[in-house]
């Protein structure tokens, strides 16, 4: 009865350790960049490519960048949810616009109406890289030290808002 | 000729598809056999389960430029590996740093090797030790079976 007790524990506990692993989200990779300076950028603004925004420009406030692009899904399905952020007007709600034509992203603006303070335009994806974007949409909340302080990735829903990156914001804003 | 034709349009039609690989041209043997095996061994991050050099996702299309452009700009293999992990992590490795956070998955297989060495080891001594024997229960045991040979 006795020698059956080992073998019985190492089972269990790998049954444990892989329905755990089963329930991971292998496309949530976590990103070294949390607690890390936002990498800087100084691009031109969609709206007005004469003027450039920079990442110095939005030092010491607390602000969210949103990764977007007119040919992407997801985007559309969040518009809802960022232009309710945007909307409670308690940050500043900038969008990175991912390897996108000018034309098609202004047009997909006009259509579904622009949630953003300034889009700016990472034509070649060269910022998205050194900001570790690899699936769009992608959102960074970034804190009045200029720090990201979190990432979501995918598309944000009304529960993640509400329960993710909201916390998030009210810590950094009191 | 008709067939040869043929054949010579095929071959017409095939280039373009061999060409879908950016062709990167590489200053030295030396630079090129780094690119091939960096892009082997960075992970495409929208693919998981396909290395740059085989995913033909427009992020690894991306990342394959940057590890060109680095090389070509005089970086060491190394400082690329620096570079795409300081953006997406150890994931982007199909080869994990040895590190602190990295020491159990390294050693891990060893440990366990050693835990069944020395089950085993414990096993095969038990095993060749005398069995002890009570004296007095020997003697009766042969004690029967000489009654039963002289019953006969």
């Amino acid at each position: 009865m006795n020698r059956f007790v080992l073998p019985l524990a190492v089972f269990v506990l790998m049954v444990g350790l892989l329905g755990y692993g089963l329930r991971l989200d292998p496309k949530k990779v976590p990103s070294p960049l949390i607690d890390k300076p936002a990498p800087e950028f100084s691009l031109a603004m969609l709206d007005d490519p004469t003027r450039q925004l920079s990442t110095a420009d939005m030092s010491g406030q607390v602000w969210v960048l949103n990764v977007w692009a007119s040919w992407c899904v997801s985007c559309r399905a969040e518009h809802e949810v960022i232009s309710l952020l945007a909307n409670k007007n308690l940050v500043t709600v900038v969008g990175l616009n991912y390897k996108d034509e000018p034309a098609d992203a202004t047009r997909w603006l006009q259509q579904f109406g622009n949630p953003y303070a300034t889009s700016v335009i990472d034509r070649d994806g060269r910022v998205g890289i050194d900001w570790g974007v690899y699936g769009v949409p992608e959102t960074f909340v970034i804190g009045a030290d200029g720090m990201i302080k979190y990432k979501h990735i995918g598309p944000v829903t009304h529960e993640s808002l509400e329960q993710k990156i909201m916390p998030v914001l009210k810590e950094l804003l009191s | 000729m008709r067939r040869l034709l043929l054949l010579f349009l095929f071959v017409l039609w095939m280039a373009p598809l061999q060409a879908a690989i950016e062709a990167y041209e590489f200053e030295s043997a030396q630079m090129e056999a780094d690119y091939k095996k960096l892009i082997d061994e960075l992970r495409c991050l929208v693919c998981q389960n396909q290395n740059l050099s085989g995913s033909d996702a427009d992020l690894a299309r991306d990342l394959r430029r940057e590890t060109y452009d680095m090389l070509q700009a005089g970086k060491s293999p190394q400082q690329v590996v620096e570079f795409m992990v300081e953006r997406y992590g150890d994931f982007v490795l199909y080869r994990p740093q040895f590190k602190s956070t990295t020491y159990l998955l390294w050693l891990g297989p060893f440990l366990l090797l050693l835990c069944v060495l020395y089950l085993l080891v414990r096993r095969l001594r038990a095993a060749d030790k005398p069995v002890e024997v009570d004296a007095a229960a020997m003697a009766e045991a042969k004690q029967l079976l000489e009654d039963k040979e002289s019953g006969k």
